[in-house]
């Protein structure tokens, strides 16, 4: 595929990681944010290829992840409806809620439908007039433009039985978030090439000033996340802490203006509870009063749904990048993909389902390894 | 909220567990019929156990071996519920047929006749069943094995997905052949005989709200031809065979790796994956090694037997793409790794269930 | 929710006051929104998430991202040798 396998060149990405190699003087620990890249590098095997005082952070970067549990239960309340439609993503499906999850749903019944995009939602709920259609709207900003297009064409066209459960995270508070956090250990941040697509890159240039840190804006392919990582990794060298793009095919500084333009109109942003970290301020979008007529939460009354997030669960300490999959003691013996405990071993993305399926601390691989 | 520790786990592992709680299944799920994780589970815990010693013993392979005087004769039988009924490259009539010829020939069968049963949904057209019995006897016949025997049954409307075929197979082993998958060995060549993700896209690229317009076509064909090729080759050196349907070569490879107690260790840049297959996957953010295939397989032979197997192999049809994707190395854990683009190592695991598509 | 796949725009055409185009990625095609990116032209390669196009792909700049990656002072690219492939931790 042309710009996808350019960027997976070999004997380039060996070139990178001597380059790597050679800068790198100290110990420095990187986040990437986005879970495709942590995708990338775990199926790749990139952080493997590292030099060993260089630490890949896995961060928040998996909308499925932070969804906090009520808003899973609210979906199951929905999804559990005879007169309903409900689809979503297909990461979604797994993900545990306090007493089901959606595919569970589906098998006891319940019209729960896999969806490439929200204009397919909104095509099911033209083409079948007496249902409800309900469209869990997870996301990044990445995602938040095609949401947006959903619900406008919903409003132009008039139609009442399409409506969305929104779950829209933002970026730049997490990551303030977590870099206001004391047991912060990040020295620099590959930023999300495909939120910067859509948001630009103006709203990380004030982060990096105020904590100090460099943010690469980085894309996805094995070759991207080298080059972004080696230029975290000069800035960290030099002292500096700008914000850099690596991703110059697709993004720009002051990124999508239409797209933007879309996201103002139908979503206004609000606090939001993420799986694990907590409430960060003004972190999430909600609809704006102007679309609020689809909001799946006031549609079908399940306002009331609370639930607490258990305070023993370490997703959150993962998602935070404190520890990792291994340190889990049910990582792997209760916790599988299979039958997942919490959403990082659920969707693909996760950093525990990225670091089980790609194998790591699950059996004597070293030895063997050297041996082949 | 209650979980179940695996017997053996101590309470303080218990105790730390995140306290999520497990979603008990106690309905079948999709994922049951994937010919990954959940399959096999499904086999091993509930279908199994309930059908008596014989059924018990040995491993699990593509057919079974029953021994008549001195006879080896080979029996499979499979179900078809694909839905498109039709898709580029074939129809779930076809598909009925080579799915258990292939199945005859992974275990080193030629085919000697084929029953077809159909259980059909009231209100079905029949111009659309004269149209799949149609492909069914065309595809026997070219394949050269005859339905000899058969059933149809009518359920009501709304209780069956417009059709469910069954094919069962009768097969006669070639002497030479003894193929199963406890016989890989440390040192095997892993061959493939074709493309790889050509039958899971096209059948997927049909399906609504995943659509796309494409020029793959679906890679199904009888391959016992290709099987008697190899076979009169190298005879019983070729270990194991496998066509790898449901769940994708990686399913397939993990099974035989844990069959046989061996790991195995592929090269991806190595894995035949056609263009429009890698970009489908892409898109849905599949992974073409968890894709089904109808018209390949892979082949683990003695390492002196690959360059003339491939060759010949090559010389064919079926497998002119033929190619080497690997090997069987030591003993001490079993499960299948690959080397990555990059030069990393990943291990490649089973499907677990269904497989869903990926947005992220 | 990052999966955004680059691909060419093949042709286009409005339907529901929508700018939509057909979009080829390696040989698969798929309709896709084309309302975000409206100077795309035919031709265009565009970077797709969940059926829009998010960003129109820059061409010079990515041919411009493989190039410096290939001038990097490589001597030591040669010499691949244990060094940089004995880092298998899995």
């Amino acid at each position: 595929m042309k710009y996808v396998d350019e960027y997976r060149d070999p004997i380039l990405a060996k070139q990178l990681i001597v380059e790597i190699n050679a800068a790198v003087t100290r110990p420095w620990s990187l986040m990437e944010v986005c879970g495709g890249q942590t995708h990338t590098i775990v199926r790749q095997g990139i952080d493997d290829l590292l030099p060993a005082g260089l630490r890949m952070v896995h961060g928040p970067g998996c909308p499925v992840c932070v969804t906090p549990l009520e808003l899973i239960d609210k979906a199951c309340a929905i999804a559990a409806r005879p007169d309903v439609i409900f689809t979503s993503y297909g990461d979604m499906l797994r993900v545990p809620g306090s007493h089901t999850d959606l595919l569970s749903l589906k098998a006891r019944g319940s019209d729960v439908r896999i969806v490439y995009s929200p204009m397919d939602a909104l095509r099911m709920a033209i083409e079948a007039p007496d249902r409800q259609v309900v469209f869990f709207a997870v996301g990044f900003e990445t995602t938040a433009p095609a949401n947006a297009m959903a619900v406008i064409q919903a409003k132009e066209l008039g139609l009442r039985n399409f409506s969305v459960l929104v779950s829209h995270v933002l970026v730049p508070p997490a990551m303030t978030a977590l870099l206001e956090d004391p047991e912060c250990g990040i020295d620099a941040f590959l930023a999300a090439g495909h939120v910067c697509t859509v948001m630009g890159w103006r709203e990380y240039e004030p982060i990096a000033e105020k904590y100090h840190v460099p943010i690469v804006v980085t894309g996805f392919e094995p070759l991207d996340l080298l080059e972004g990582i080696l230029m975290a990794v000069r800035q960290l060298e030099a002292g500096q802490a700008t914000v850099e793009n690596q991703y110059i095919r697709a993004v720009q500084r002051l990124g999508n203006a239409h797209a933007q333009e879309a996201i103002s109109r139908v979503f206004a942003v609000t606090d939001r509870t993420w799986r694990g970290v907590g409430s960060i301020p003004r972190s999430g979008l909600t609809l704006a009063a102007d679309y609020a007529q689809f909001d799946a939460t006031t549609r079908f009354d399940v306002g009331g749904i609370e639930t607490a997030e258990h305070p023993a669960c370490i997703a959150g300490d993962i998602l935070r990048g404190v520890k990792v999959p291994t340190d889990c003691t049910a990582y792997g013996t209760l916790c599988t993909p299979r039958l997942p405990l919490g959403a990082p071993m659920v969707s693909s993305e996760g950093t525990c389902a990225a670091f089980y399926n790609a194998g790591r601390g699950r059996q004597a691989v070293a030895a063997s390894t050297a041996r082949s | 909220m209650s979980l179940e520790a695996p017997p053996g786990t101590s309470a303080a592992l218990v105790a730390n567990a995140c306290p999520v709680p497990r979603v008990e299944s106690e309905r079948v799920l999709l994922g049951h019929g994937s010919g990954g994780q959940l399959s096999a589970e499904l086999l091993r815990e509930v279908i199994v156990p309930a059908l008596g010693k014989a059924a018990r013993s040995g491993a699990m392979e593509d057919g079974a071996v029953i021994h008549v005087d001195s006879h080896d004769l080979v029996m499979s039988t499979d179900s078809f519920v694909v839905n498109p009924r039709f898709f580029a490259g074939g129809d779930i009539g076809c598909l009925a047929v080579h799915g258990t010829v292939n199945d005859l020939a992974m275990m080193g069968a030629m085919p000697i006749a084929l029953t077809l049963a159909l259980v059909i949904e009231e209100g079905f057209p029949i111009e659309e069943l004269r149209t799949i019995c149609e492909s069914v006897g065309r595809a026997a016949t070219a394949a050269g094995v005859p339905v000899v025997t058969g059933d149809t049954k009518v359920v009501g409307r709304g209780d069956a997905d417009g059709i469910f075929i069954n094919t069962a197979g009768l097969g006669s082993r070639l002497p030479a052949a003894r193929p199963s998958a406890t016989r890989a060995t440390i040192g095997d060549v892993v061959l493939l005989s074709g493309p790889i993700g050509l039958h899971g896209t096209t059948v997927m690229s049909t399906r609504v709200g995943l659509g796309f317009e494409s020029d793959i076509a679906s890679d199904t064909q009888p391959l016992h031809r290709l099987v008697e090729l190899m076979v009169a080759i190298a005879g019983d050196a070729i270990h194991v065979m496998r066509d790898p349907t449901r769940g994708g070569l990686a399913s397939a490879l993990n099974e035989i790796a844990q069959t046989s107690g061996v790991q195995i260790c592929l090269d991806e840049d190595t894995i035949p994956v056609p263009p429009t297959v890698a970009a489908a996957c892409e898109i849905l953010g599949l992974d073409p090694l968890h894709v089904a295939n109808e018209g390949c397989l892979v082949a683990i032979v003695a390492p002196e037997f690959a360059g003339d197997l491939i060759a010949a192999m090559q010389q064919t049809p079926e497998g002119r793409e033929a190619c080497a994707i690997g090997h069987v190395t030591d003993a001490d854990a079993t499960r299948v790794v690959m080397s990555t683009l990059v030069g990393s190592r990943r291990i490649v695991d089973m499907l677990i269930g269904e497989q869903l598509p990926r947005i992220c | 929710m990052c999966l955004g796949i680059p691909g060419r725009v093949t042709s286009i055409a409005t339907a529901d006051g929508l700018r939509m185009g057909i979009v080829d990625f390696g040989g698969v095609r798929k309709d896709v929104c084309l309302s975000y990116v409206p100077e795309t032209e035919i031709g265009d390669y565009v970077v797709v998430h969940v059926g829009f196009a998010i960003s129109h792909l820059d061409e010079v700049e990515a041919l411009r991202t493989l190039e410096i990656i290939a001038t990097m002072p490589g001597a030591l690219a040669q010499e691949l040798g244990p060094a940089a492939d004995a880092r298998f931790a899995i």
